[in-house]
């Protein structure tokens, strides 16, 4: 191996990283703030790669049936949760939420699709779709579940999964797709060629991670998704709706994981079902690092990235396996060096 | 006014019975305790009026019943509870939890904020000092003046504190029960339960008595304060 191919695969690692970085961050926010263990994150990337992939080919893409039929669940389940304690003002917002928005990113999806607007606007329409579905998923089917125990959490997470892969299949097809990229120019520095999407998505996540880091650490709805994280009983005690903390979350790992899938569809193709393993990688990063702190969950994704690319160039065919096998010595690790359980006190 | 009326409350864990037909109320502006040794029920008590537990029988809080009510809603209605945990934001500044207890005024913008800020530190100088200290690392005496200031920063109409001399040393003790009598004047009815019954009944002007999950003795705290049963249970011996 010399320097250039080193480089080369360095470079991937770090692109690749970055995007299982976002995905872990947004695990960990949501196992934090909810105590989900977000299974389904991976399905957000497929369908925010293929809404943008067909946007891109100037379609009306199929998720936005998904989105409208998802909104107006979301819609009866939370009319139904709150039936007691309904208000007014409390039903036009659930209505302006769940039926009226994605009635809107419809129409506006239909007429703006045709018209092939352009890489960016495609990018953020395919985000306006996708986002909203995490929220209402959290209602359908988190929510009345707000004080189950960790594994009935989960169980639920897969469901949610499971339908998902189903659902992506009768919306977007067996089919896989590419888009176009942000950007084909190509840089050179030195021996190093760089991708105009590569610097993208190392651009864009280290942006997110700025405004995430914001978020947290200057506004008061931050702090109140932190405060629930640290102490839910705290949290309610001061009026900060553990419902409320789990819609922002949600909407948040939805955004990341959607924009997650409109960054990797230039760079690879993308089936219903990809996201899975996607996730999966981003999954591992939040597991070493340790589903609690955000920075070492960031430096695991990117080890998690070039552990990848070198196993790739190494030996392909055990490519997964060796990435997945990475997270046994850090269990085994963890579990040695931790004496008590911390979850469900 | 009564801010608070409970009528014939009863929780359970489990099928036992912790409390069980309960009835006391509370007027505006007044501070009642509830005394009674441990196990008697207290905090089981005051998590069934916040909504913290599902109890059973009626509580009004204003004139409404808000049995069927969550906790957050019982908050924006205007009550806050102390818990005998304290329940705070460990990782966190004590600024940022004392920002947090205001959260159900977040619309208010900042400018109320802070005004509400520079009250509890007036009332709390300590806390003050120490705003960008974490949380989780205040002495116990810190703490419970961040919990109590974390609870008035949501303004209540009713705050129910439990057990606020929990652990602590006689003169900050005195100094929690000072800060009580302050908020007399402001307009906040306080809800007390403690195990310190000679202290708790200085600064009230009811009480009740609560042993095996029922109310035994009720009345003016000077009279309970007389009664010959309160003298030998708990005013008798000095606490431990
Ligand atoms: N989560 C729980 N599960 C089962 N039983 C409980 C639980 N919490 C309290 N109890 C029981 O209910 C009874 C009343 O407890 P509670 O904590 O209300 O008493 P207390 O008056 O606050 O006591 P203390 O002064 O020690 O704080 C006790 O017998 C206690 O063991
Ligand atoms: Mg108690």
């Amino acid at each position: 191996m010399d320097a250039t191919i080193l480089l080369i695969l360095v470079q991937d690692g770090v692109v690749n990283g970055a995007i299982y970085a976002l995905l872990a961050l947004s695990l960990v926010l949501v196992f934090a703030v909810t105590r989900v263990i977000f299974i389904p994150q991976g399905e957000f990337v497929a369908y925010g790669a293929l809404t943008y992939a067909a946007l891109d080919t100037g379609q009306l893409p199929g998720s936005v049936w998904l989105l409208c039929g998802l909104g107006l669940a979301a819609c009866v389940c939370g009319l139904w949760q709150q039936r007691r304690t309904l208000t007014a003002g409390a039903t036009t917002r659930l209505v302006l939420q769940t039926v009226v928005l994605p009635a809107a990113i419809t129409a506006l999806a239909a007429f703006v699709a045709p018209r092939k607007p352009g890489v960016l606007i495609e990018a953020l329409l395919a985000l306006a779709i996708v986002t909203p579905m995490a929220p209402y998923l959290y209602r359908v089917a988190f929510q009345a579940l707000a004080e189950a125990s960790v594994l009935v959490l989960l169980i639920a997470a897969v469901g949610v999964h499971l339908a998902m892969v189903g659902l992506g299949l009768v919306f977007f097809g067996p089919e896989g797709s590419r888009a176009t990229g942000f950007s084909d120019a190509v840089l050179s520095f030195g021996a190093l060629t760089v991708q105009g999407q590569a610097l993208w998505i190392v651009g864009l996540t280290v942006v997110l991670m700025g405004a995430l880091y914001g978020f947290f650490e200057f506004t008061l709805f931050g702090k109140a998704l932190r405060a629930t994280a640290v102490n839910r009983l705290g949290a309610r005690l001061v009026g900060i709706a553990t419902a409320q903390s789990g819609v922002i979350a949600f909407t948040l790992a939805g955004a990341i994981g959607a924009l997650s899938g409109v960054l990797i569809a230039p760079l690879t193709t993308v089936y219903y079902d990809t996201g899975f393993l996607v996730g999966l990688k981003g999954f591992t990063a939040a597991i070493i690092g340790g589903l609690a702190s955000y920075p070492a969950a960031a430096l695991a994704a990117i080890l998690v990235g070039i552990v990848e690319s070198f196993s790739s160039f190494w030996a392909s065919a055990f490519k997964e396996v060796i990435v997945f096998t990475v997270i046994i010595p850090v269990l085994l690790w963890r579990s040695l060096r931790s004496t008590a359980v911390e979850e469900d006190e | 006014m009564k801010i608070l009326e409970i009528d014939a409350v009863s929780v359970a864990y489990g099928g036992i019975p912790a409390v069980t037909g309960i009835s006391l109320s509370v007027e505006a502006g007044s501070i009642v305790t509830v005394i009674g040794p441990n196990g008697a029920g207290k905090s089981t008590l005051l998590n069934a009026i916040m909504g913290v537990l599902p109890a059973g029988g009626v509580i009004r809080f204003q004139g409404q019943p808000i049995g069927g009510t969550n906790i957050e809603a019982r908050v924006q209605a205007g009550m806050s509870l102390v818990p005998e945990r304290r329940e705070l934001f460990a990782t966190m500044s004590v600024e940022d939890n004392l920002r947090l207890g205001g959260f159900r005024f977040r619309a208010d913008g900042h400018a109320a904020a802070a005004r509400e800020l520079e009250r509890i530190f007036s009332l709390f100088p300590r806390l003050k000092e120490r705003r960008r200290q974490e949380a989780g690392t205040l002495s116990g005496g810190e703490r419970q003046m961040l919990a109590m200031g974390r609870a008035l920063m949501a303004r209540p109409r009713l705050l129910m504190l439990d057990e606020p001399s929990l652990g602590l040393a006689p003169l900050i003790v005195r100094d929690i029960f000072h800060t009580i009598t302050e908020l007399r004047g402001t307009g906040v009815a306080i809800l007390l339960v403690e195990q310190n019954a000679r202290a708790a009944l200085q600064v009230a002007d009811r009480g009740y008595v609560l042993e095996t999950g029922r109310v035994t003795l009720e009345g003016d705290s000077a009279t309970l304060a007389a009664d010959h049963r309160i003298v030998e249970m708990y005013l008798g011996q000095v606490r431990g």
